[in-house]
């Protein structure tokens, strides 16, 4: 075990003290598909401000759990709370009660959520699969939505190509504008699930570098990725899931360097491995 | 085919040999023989009254027949696609009552014949002499006679319509189906309700989906109303049939009638093509009017 990690905890043990709630905090937090047990008490927790990167081999959970904080599926047991409230419960009356969809559609507007096939709206230009969020959910008026959508796009590079339907557009411009619809909405948390996985290798900096500049900004971010380099470079903190559960998680040049577990040491020498493979 | 000479090996042109298609030309001599003999003994037939044709083409009570039958058909496929995506979206709701509701419908309606529920509408009267719409537990409501809205003219569309409204809503769950999930999830994460996110982001792109079937549903529908006259309409089958029924010119009633469902057909085939061509590729601007490119890009949209 290293010291140094498990004294300083992901999630702000200094925002606990000073009072601050983390924007999610996940104790147990257990989910399944019928039979098969897919979340096996997580516990993970992330600060205002912090870059939380998830890794982990396939069908460990992330994906799920990306998706449990944002409501797309429903937490079976132990706690999620996110953005202060408990994921598709509000307590009253000493029971809690499950959510209507109304309710679920509300708390998603604060949460901005990237995909990692981008799943923009085919029939939108990408101005308008901008724009959609703040006239459709947040009944903005059109001509206000158009001038923030358009800044929205400038921001990610891609003011140039407004108008361009989703197929038109390479990989990389699809996913910098979903991440651009997703900050429309203002969000005060962004959920990353493997942004750069379906891209072409000269198209994943394009979207990192995106990512990094929101980073900079003090965004709220959790990310799944694969992408070593990045989780190292702009990550505050560093977890590694394996089967549905937390195996460790530390600050990620910490964790990389000296992994206390066995299973990270194989998992990351099996990444590297992966990366020499493709850029010798 | 090539009919310029080939140059070849010796350095002069050398032509090309035509090919004869002997078994072509043979098979559309014997089909255009047989053809232009079953025609031709239509009409010269010494029994067929071309004359009466020509007087009957232009009646009164056949061309308000065909406003008739084209009044039935708009209204009857209008209310056939209404209720066809209500029963869509039922039939996929998460809600098993509904989802049951709606496949019991698809059922029922697909299941009897067309005719069939065209004679029940009619005879409505037998099960409830008396249409009532009242607030329950006070005297305050309406009242209809059951004879005197059950016409021909209304059992035809409500049957006509409620029977396209079952076949409709399969082509409206294949066409929402369509749509890839992982907009239905974007559209979520955004914060969209789920009657939003269909109407916002699924039905415009399933719209191209089922629109180009609208059109044949109503050319189908076009004929299909001529099963009306078992009701008596008052449609063009209707008033052609009691033409003959009174002046037993049945053959040139039929051909009468056969002229106009074939003119309507052109028509209803030619307003098809311009539907498939503007709104195929682009029916997002047919669910939200100007659509948001027209809101927002007034330029780009125009
Ligand atoms: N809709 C579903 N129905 C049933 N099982 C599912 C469903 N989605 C995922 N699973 C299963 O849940 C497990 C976790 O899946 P998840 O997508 O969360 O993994 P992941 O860590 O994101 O993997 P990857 O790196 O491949 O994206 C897997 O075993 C997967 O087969
Ligand atoms: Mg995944």
């Amino acid at each position: 075990m290293n010291p140094g990690v498990e004294s300083a905890e992901p999630g702000g043990q200094s925002g606990a003290a000073s009072g601050i709630e983390p924007v999610v905090r996940a104790s147990g937090v257990r989910m399944s598909y019928g039979d098969v047990q897919v979340l096996n008490g997580v516990d993970f927790a992330v600060a205002p401000g912090e870059v939380s990167c998830l890794i982990g081999p396939s069908g460990s959970g992330k994906s799920t759990f990306l998706r449990c904080m944002n409501g797309l599926e429903p937490v079976l047991g132990g706690s999620l709370r996110v953005l202060g409230e408990e994921v598709g419960h509000t307590l009253r009356d000493g029971r809690y009660r499950p959510w209507t969809p109304k309710e679920f559609a509300a708390f998603r507007r604060n949460i901005g959520m990237v995909f990692q096939r981008f799943n923009l709206f085919a029939h939108h230009s990408a101005l308008e699969n901008v724009a959609c969020g703040p006239v459709h959910v947040l009944g903005a008026p059109a001509d206000r939505a158009r001038s923030l959508a358009m800044e929205h796009l400038e921001r990610v590079g891609l003011a140039a190509h407004a108008h361009k339907r989703p197929h038109q557009l390479s990989g990389g411009q699809q996913q910098r504008v979903a991440i651009a619809r997703a900050l429309a909405m203002n969000p005060e948390l962004m959920l990353f699930d493997e942004p750069t996985s379906a891209l072409d290798p000269e198209l994943v900096d394009e979207v990192l570098e995106v990512m990094k500049g929101l980073a900079a900004e003090g965004m709220t971010m959790v990310v799944v990725t694969h992408e070593i380099a990045f989780a190292r470079e702009v990550g505050d903190w560093l977890t590694f899931f394996a089967d549905g559960v937390v195996v460790e998680r530390g600050r990620p040049r910490e964790l990389l360097a000296n992994p206390a577990h066995e299973r990270t040491r194989a998992f990351l020498s099996s990444v590297r491995n992966q990366k020499e493979r493709q850029e010798p | 085919m090539r009919t310029e000479p080939i140059t070849g090996p010796s350095g002069t042109p050398v032509p090309v040999a035509r090919t004869l298609h002997w078994g072509r030309w043979l098979s559309a001599a014997v089909a255009l023989v047989i053809a232009g003999w079953l025609v031709y003994l239509v009409v010269v037939n010494p029994r067929l009254d071309w004359g009466k044709v020509a007087e009957y083409l232009f009646n009164e009570r056949i061309l308000s027949g065909v406003w008739v039958t084209i009044e039935i058909s708009v209204l009857a496929t209008a209310l056939g696609l209404v209720l066809g995506v209500l029963v869509a979206v039922m039939r996929l709701a998460h809600n098993p009552v509904l989802s049951a509701l709606a496949s019991g419908y698809i059922w029922f309606f697909r299941g009897t014949p067309v005719l069939v529920q065209l004679i029940f509408w009619y005879n409505l009267a037998f099960l409830f002499p008396e249409l009532v719409l009242k607030i329950p537990f006070t005297m305050i409501g309406l009242k209809w006679d059951t004879n005197q809205v059950m016409t021909g003219f209304t059992s035809a569309m409500l049957g006509l319509g409620l029977n396209l409204a079952a076949y409709f809503a399969e082509t409206v769950r294949a066409g929402i189906q369509a749509v890839d999930h992982g907009q239905t999830e974007a559209a979520y994460a955004l914060g969209m309700t789920p009657a939003k996110r269909m109407r916002v982001i699924v039905l415009p792109q399933a719209l191209r989906i089922i629109i180009p079937p609208t059109g044949n549903e109503f050319i189908s529908m076009l004929k299909t109303t001529s099963l009306v006259y078992v009701v008596a309409g008052h449609d063009l089958m209707t008033n052609a049939s009691q033409i003959y029924k009174a002046n037993n010119r049945i053959m040139e009633l039929l051909i009468v009638a056969s002229l106009w469902y074939m003119l309507m057909t052109a028509v209803a085939t030619f307003l098809q093509g311009r539907l498939e061509r503007r709104f195929g590729s682009d029916a997002v601007r047919l669910v939200r009017g100007g659509g948001l490119a027209a809101r927002i890009l007034p330029k780009a949209a125009a």
